[in-house]
């Protein structure tokens, strides 16, 4: 029988509306569940200490792979044995994470059996999370795992498991099928997942519109964004029955009360003043329209992406560590991304190949564009430079020319020069 | 068992995604016409077949137990043909395509206790959080206790609609940020504030120097000989507190009961919608840690939530609203102080300086 800990502080987080982590992990420790129990334990000597009981790493993992599994050990094992190893699983999630409850029960069966039952729903790069597991056990965990059709997802220096918005499976607003190129690209490029052979983590993210609800703009080393190049579908009909109240704007977001005015919540807002209302008609200048999603977003029952849709591709995005917080840069304004995706993945290996080549440890994609140059980066990758690639042009004048750019190229004869000019 | 390992199979990817998919999901894929939210928590796709589906949207805490996680299944199985997912924001949505199960649903989930209704529209929905002292190495605060107790106190607006608009909160323990909290309306970040403790004794068996030494940003790490140990030191004035050399080297570590705590950031956001996607900036540089339930952290967060709901125009981000405003308007708006640590002084600081007789009073 698990031995139940005091926790007097963390019994103070059983109270209030929000769902309690602390009152779900208690409901399997009185049951008998060790882990659960003497989690709770060390991290009520967390709360005591005001400092965290888990051991530096631990290199543990499965064999045939070498991510998808991190080691952890409690630094007070003698007070809570049954947290001893605790170590995490990465199980690549499926595409939107989207379950069938007789599918997750596969998981959920073996975790109970074979792990501590506690999970993450999920981690920040997507995957779920087997959170606590003895050495002994990832073997068979694995197996098991893999026997009923699940896979570990990436750790390390590797490509991470790529993960995408809800897309076309429940968003009017998807310009791409968002599920199909993570599940594409997962599949492809599965190697590199699970055996880390880069100077660091690599991250694909697919968000289905510029709304951009995975954050792949913030958090990816390559984003791929949903957009389109033709013009906003509207349907003037329903622009005049938001104009009239009849349909909440917003799609509700502000209440089924909430009616849209027109100038204020749609023409003053655009970005770039495309917009104008004209006699009852909603008219949109598409060719100084920027695709920012917002009158979309606040008239989804009267306007729609164009039909021509295709991604924008950024690239380099990331949180702070080491060179400080980078989002992604446009590389590719539009590409159509359509299965098979090899154009896409054409311009993934010449970019992997460039960091590859470049790239010191530890450091990602939009860190080593950043120190050998945007113009570099592009250049690898086969791309010209346009206007679309930058906010504005340069504004400092230090111009790095290339001999074979200038006539004549950069030998000169001193000879010469003096015969002009005395010393 | 070894048997069990024999059988053991590689690279097969994840199960594939149209198997996960509720058979309405499978008839209309990419054929949604339009979205509704009904009410905080519960909306409505209408599809151009003229299929709809209703979703809602409940709360839940990221790290949990298969016990809950089953008691998620079984509605699941009973209102929802055995289908469910989650959202990019960890909350969990029961989506049914027949409206008479509606109402049950929703009474079901309300038996629940554990799974309230919300996170749509101009509200504040879940917290996207790390591991903190529940299962990281590195953090410098808990995480889902900090979530908790933020939350408690911001439930009303998490089953609301009465922002200006969306508030996206985000928690990372440290600042290796896996919450990539960078870009969000407030981000809740764990800080250390003291340089890493060596244990000269030990670095050398447990660390390669070389590659400590070139793990430190501000190059504040130099070899050096203590007590006849090969080991390094670090320069204290050079030292920001990353936390990256105790990421390469466990003879390093930084946390400290004093020294660790919260920063606050506001005014990030990842949309392109109106204005480019923002970066978060210092509201608060340091809240000592105050477990159980962080007592500072929740009350300065409400008060940005307070003043930016009665201040800021309707559709306005956080970060919109203050940069309109103007952030000198932001501090006195919202009583926080100003202070040396707002002035950036780290890479590319320049571009954050006024260069402008602009401002105001």
């Amino acid at each position: 029988m698990a031995k139940l800990h005091d926790t007097p502080m963390l019994d103070e987080l059983e109270k209030g509306p929000w769902p309690s982590f602390v009152t779900d992990i208690k409901k399997l420790a009185e049951a008998g569940n060790e882990p659960c129990a003497d989690l709770l334990g060390q991290l009520e000597l967390s709360y005591k200490d005001k400092e965290g009981h888990w051991k530096h790493g631990g290199i543990v993992g499965v064999l045939g792979y070498g991510g998808g599994v991190i080691g952890r050990y409690s630094d007070v094992p003698e007070l809570f044995p049954g947290v001893e190893h605790f170590h995490t699983l990465r199980v690549n999630q499926p595409a939107s994470k989207f379950y069938k409850t007789e599918r997750l029960r596969e998981v959920m069966e073996i975790w109970d059996r074979r792990g501590s039952s506690m999970l993450n729903m999920h981690g920040s790069t997507g995957d779920m999370v087997l959170l606590g597991a003895f050495t002994e056990e990832l073997e068979p965990i694995f197996a098991e795992l893999t026997q009923k059709g699940w896979d570990l997802g990436g750790s390390g220096s590797a490509l991470r498991t790529p993960s995408c918005c809800v897309g076309k499976a429940r968003c009017e607003f998807a310009c791409i099928d968002t599920q199909d190129i993570c599940y594409n690209l997962t599949m492809e490029f599965q190697d590199e997942m699970h055996r880390p052979a880069w100077p660091y983590k690599f991250k694909f993210k697919v968000d289905g519109c510029p709304n951009c609800c995975v954050a792949s703009l913030a958090r990816s080393d390559c984003a791929i964004i949903g957009t389109w190049r033709d013009d906003i579908r509207i349907d003037q009909e329903k622009v005049a029955a938001y104009v009239n109240g009849e349909i909440a704007a917003h799609g509700g977001a502000h209440g089924q009360d909430d009616k849209l005015d027109i100038k204020a919540d749609v023409i003053d807002l655009c970005p770039t003043g495309c917009m104008a209302y004209v006699d009852g008609k909603l008219e949109i200048n598409n060719a100084e329209c920027t695709r920012c999603m917002h009158c979309i977003n606040v008239m989804p029952q009267a306007l729609r992406p164009g039909l021509d849709k295709g991604a924008s591709i950024l690239i380099g995005a990331k949180a702070p560590i080491l060179d400080g917080a980078q989002m992604g840069s446009l590389i590719i304004p539009f590409i159509k991304m359509e299965e098979p995706y090899d154009d896409f993945k054409e311009f993934v290996e010449k970019m992997w190949d460039w960091w590859d080549e470049n790239g010191k440890n530890r450091e990602r994609i939009g860190e080593c564009i950043q120190r050998l140059g945007l113009s570099a980066f592009i250049e690898a990758c086969d791309l010209d430079p346009i206007p679309q690639m930058v906010k504005e042009p340069r504004s400092n004048p230090y111009i790095f020319y290339k001999e074979d750019e200038v006539p004549g190229g950069f030998e000169r004869d001193i000879a010469d020069y003096r015969k002009k000019h005395a010393r | 068992m070894a048997e069990i390992v024999a059988n053991k199979l590689t690279d097969i990817g994840p199960p594939k995604y149209d198997e996960m998919w509720p058979e309405v999901i499978k008839n209309n894929y990419g054929k949604w016409l339009y979205h509704d939210i009904l009410e905080p928590g519960v909306m409505v796709h209408v599809s151009e077949t003229g299929d709809k589906v209703w979703s809602l949207r409940c709360a839940a805490t990221r790290l949990m137990t298969t016990m809950h996680l089953e008691a998620i299944c079984k509605i699941a199985d009973e209102f929802g043909d055995g289908f469910f997912r989650f959202t990019t924001r960890n909350n969990v949505e029961f989506i049914i395509s027949d409206e008479s199960k509606l109402e049950p649903l929703k009474k079901a989930l309300a038996d629940n206790g554990q799974l309230p209704l919300g996170g749509t529209g101009a509200s504040i929905t879940n917290i996207v959080h790390t591991q903190g002292w529940v299962h990281c190495h590195t953090p410098a605060i808990d995480a889902s206790g900090v979530v908790k107790a933020v939350m408690d106190e911001l439930f009303d607006y998490f089953n609301s609609h009465k922002l200006p608009a969306q508030v996206r909160i985000s928690l990372a323990c440290c600042l290796n940020m896996c919450g990539a909290v960078h870009c969000s309306d407030i981000s809740i970040l764990g800080v250390h504030r003291k340089p890493p403790v060596i244990e000269h004794s030990h670095l050398d068996k447990m660390c390669e120097i070389p590659t400590t030494i070139a793990a430190c940003p501000t190059a504040a790490i130099k070899p050096s000989k203590v007590d006849d140990f090969k080991s390094v030191q670090v320069n204290a004035d050079r030292c920001m507190f990353c936390g990256n050399c105790y990421t390469m080297c466990p003879a390093m570590p930084l946390a400290d009961a004093e020294g660790d705590g919260i920063a606050l950031w506001v005014g990030g956001k990842v949309s392109n919608s109106k204005h480019m996607p923002m970066f978060s900036k210092l509201a608060v540089p340091y809240i000592p840690n105050e477990p159980p339930r962080w007592p500072t952290t929740v009350e300065t967060i409400k008060k940005i939530v307070e003043v930016y709901e009665g201040s800021a125009m309707k559709y306005e981000r956080v970060g919109e609203w203050a940069q309109r405003i103007g952030w000198e308007k932001f501090f006195e708006k919202t009583g926080i102080e100003f202070s040396h640590h707002h002035i950036d002084d780290y890479r590319f600081a320049a571009t954050t300086w006024r260069t402008s007789t602009q401002f105001k009073w």
